[in-house]
């Protein structure tokens, strides 16, 4: 009684909004709004001004300039096939080879093969990955990997020289050397939400598979997995989309070369490096070619995601889990 | 009871407030950062251009600046491209450019232009290959083959004819090459073009920046392209000589006009330049893609800089124009020791002389 007294007093706590509550409410709501339209602004100014700057070379090299692999600023042709081929063969290598260690690992670190404190201290590691700066995995792959690959490279070349993949030897930077970093440097992502993903599957899930008389292996890959797969497969999307826009590793680590070849030692070039080492020095026309280059790799990461997406929604339809 | 409230009413308030007051700091932090600078006391000389003779510059730049304290000059090394690029464009006060300026370039400078040659080098070609018990000797055929991408192997015939000694390894040839504007990329393609018809009519041509038919790797400036080399085993491509000498590649000999195969040092680009150092013609622009002489290197350029015949600032003028006199005289004698072949005195003599054209 005395308490509900004290309420209805009128210096209670829970006396009516005053006038500077419902201003800082209202306020508050507008702000959040715009935030979020402000987002979504962003994104279309970025693409209209983009696309603004490429429209005079889209009108010039129509879709040619996504066919042809010519690069040459002196006769004014421009053409990004081979980019766009180094950009999907180096990325596409590098999230087979992080997506397999990055999914290993979050299998690894979450179903109880460590004791809690080591698997903390495990992904605390793998998380680290991601905070060393892009130059600095450029410059240990040039000095570290490449060193160490070369010998493998060549060997390759020596036995196995029909085969496509290993028909150059590698003289130092190349497609392989590219790969590897970008596959290092994604494996955090890819760990870190795989995790998320296994994490989230209910615990009775595994326990009724193993009431079932599973081992360990088949429930991890019959059911752990197959419940995850939607949260997996948005790990390697956003793993991919950061391949495919890394810079400053793999232009320092490709070799920058404007080729189509399948060998997996020989240099080549990425969308995102001709961007980056093409831009201080461009001419007019090669700016607008730059810009349509621009627009492209937007456009390819949009895709990305956007085909991720709906993948994942098809598989876990597929598969009958419920999608947050 | 009322105080938590309005604890909770000024927190909010606060909150929103510092985040204002954030939101206008960035706002109007913006105008400080463009602070003027510091007014200097002598005139302010901005050079760029040319990475080929860029070493021989900052030296230049930095013994003279002991003598004359009072002159600021600097020089970006952005590549002949570039260079001229902002020379057009009036934003700096010189540019180096080892592919002199195109009459039509010249055309747009409604100040003029004065040509000054400055210094000379050679174009090496310098390798990374591993195990070679020798200097690699490139037959003409040969070297416009390599990068015309038609010799892809280290032991590919043509190589291997001219170098019976060397133990030549069945690897891939990775071409280095400029990916900037590069005025080294024109003395090169310059003297393929000349030795070769093939690359002068249907192949790449001259050009400061070529598209280069077998895929190589580009690197910018000549440092660039010197450090690549470095670390591409076997890889092969174009520098001047002084990048090639400071960072230990090997140089290949390349055979000249005589047939003879010449190793490239101070002697035999001297020779290079000193049997074709006849009076330059008037604009003192003058190529030489293919010396003659015995033991003469076969690819030299020279480097000029670029500079306006007329300055709004007479004192800019006089500076430039001492500075300028001063590295056509006693700036030479450090062009030798950074991998540079001093201009023959008959053509330093006549660079001074057209100075006089400056105002």
């Amino acid at each position: 009684m005395k308490r509900f007294e004290q309420f209805s007093a009128s210096d209670a706590i829970s006396g009516p909004p005053s006038k500077a509550d419902y201003w800082v409410d209202r306020s508050f709501r507008t702000v959040t709004h715009l935030c979020a339209w402000l987002i979504l602004a962003i994104v279309i100014a970025l693409l209209w001004q983009i696309g603004e700057k490429a429209i005079p070379a889209i009108r010039d090299y129509h879709l040619g300039f996504l066919t042809s692999a010519v690069w040459d600023a002196n006769k004014d042709q421009f053409g990004i096939l081979a980019e766009i081929w180094g950009t999907l063969y180096s990325s596409i290598l590098g999230l087979i080879i992080g997506g397999f260690f990055g999914v290993v690992m979050a299998i690894f670190l979450t179903q109880d093969f460590l004791p809690p404190l080591l698997a903390a201290f495990f992904r605390t590691i793998v998380e680290l990955l991601a905070a060393i700066p892009s130059v600095v995995y450029g410059l240990w792959g040039i000095f570290v990997v490449v060193p160490v690959l070369r010998p493998v490279a060549n060997w390759l070349n020596e036995t196995l020289g029909w085969i496509p993949l290993f028909s150059t030897t590698l003289s130092g930077p190349g497609l392989l050397p590219a790969a590897l970093v970008l596959a290092i440097m994604i494996l955090p992502t890819i760990a870190a939400v795989s995790q998320d993903a296994l994490r989230l599957v209910p615990y009775r899930t595994k326990e009724a598979a193993y009431g079932l008389g599973t081992t360990r292996w088949e429930a991890i890959l019959r059911v752990l997995l197959p419940t995850a797969s939607a949260g997996i497969f948005g790990a390697l999307v956003l793993g991919f989309g950061r391949a495919l826009g890394e810079t400053m590793a793999v232009a320092m680590l490709i070799g920058n070369s404007n080729q189509i070849t399948l060998s997996l030692f020989s240099p080549a070039n990425t969308l995102a490096a001709l961007l980056a080492l093409n831009f201080p020095e461009a001419g007019k026309v090669e700016v607008r070619a730059l810009m349509y280059a621009a627009l492209v790799l937007l456009l390819i990461t949009l895709l990305v995601n956007m085909l991720g997406t709906a993948l994942m929604h098809r598989t876990s339809k597929a598969l009958g889990v419920k999608t947050r | 009871m009322s105080s938590a409230k309005d604890r909770a009413v000024t927190d909010r308030r606060t909150w929103i407030r510092t985040a204002m007051g954030l939101l206008l700091g960035i706002v109007s932090a913006s105008p400080l950062l463009a602070r003027p600078e510091a007014p200097s006391q002598g005139p302010v000389l901005r050079g760029a251009g040319a990475t080929f003779p860029a070493p021989l510059y900052q030296r230049w730049i930095s013994v003279y600046g002991q003598q004359q304290p009072e002159v600021k000059i600097t020089y970006d090394a952005v590549g002949s491209g570039e260079g001229i690029r902002r020379f057009v464009a009036g934003e700096v006060d010189f540019a180096g450019s080892d592919a002199a300026i195109s009459d039509e370039q010249a055309a747009q400078i409604t100040r003029g232009v004065q040509l000054v040659p400055a210094t000379a080098g050679m174009v090496v070609l310098a390798y990374n290959l591993k195990g070679l018990e020798g200097p690699l000797k490139l037959k003409r055929e040969a070297y416009v083959d390599l990068f015309a991408g038609r010799i892809t192997k280290w032991n590919d015939p043509r190589i291997k004819e001219t170098n019976p000694t060397l133990s030549l390894p069945n690897q891939t040839i990775t071409i280095v090459a400029r990916q900037d504007s590069s005025g080294t990329t024109y003395a090169l393609t310059n003297h393929l073009s000349a030795i070769s018809p093939e690359w002068r009519d249907r192949g790449p041509g001259i050009g400061k920046v070529i598209d280069w038919p077998g895929g190589a790797m580009l690197a910018r400036g000549n440092e660039g392209v010197a450090s690549r080399l470095k670390i591409s085993e076997g890889s092969i491509g174009y520098v001047e000589y002084g990048f090639a000498k400071r960072l230990g590649l090997p140089m290949a000999w390349l055979e000249n006009k005589r047939g003879q195969f010449v190793e490239p040092n101070d002697q035999s680009g001297e020779l290079a330049l000193g049997a074709n150092s006849k009076l330059l013609p008037t604009g003192l622009r003058s190529f030489m893609p293919d010396p003659d002489g015995e033991h003469a290197y076969p690819i030299v350029t020279f480097s000029w800089l670029l500079l306006y015949r007329h300055y709004p600032a007479p004192e800019h003028a006089s500076a430039l124009k001492t500075f300028v006199a001063w590295g056509l005289s006693q700036g030479q004698a450090h062009a030798r020791e950074l991998g540079y072949i001093p201009l023959p005195a008959l053509i330093a003599e006549q660079a001074r002389g057209e100075l006089d054209n400056i105002e």
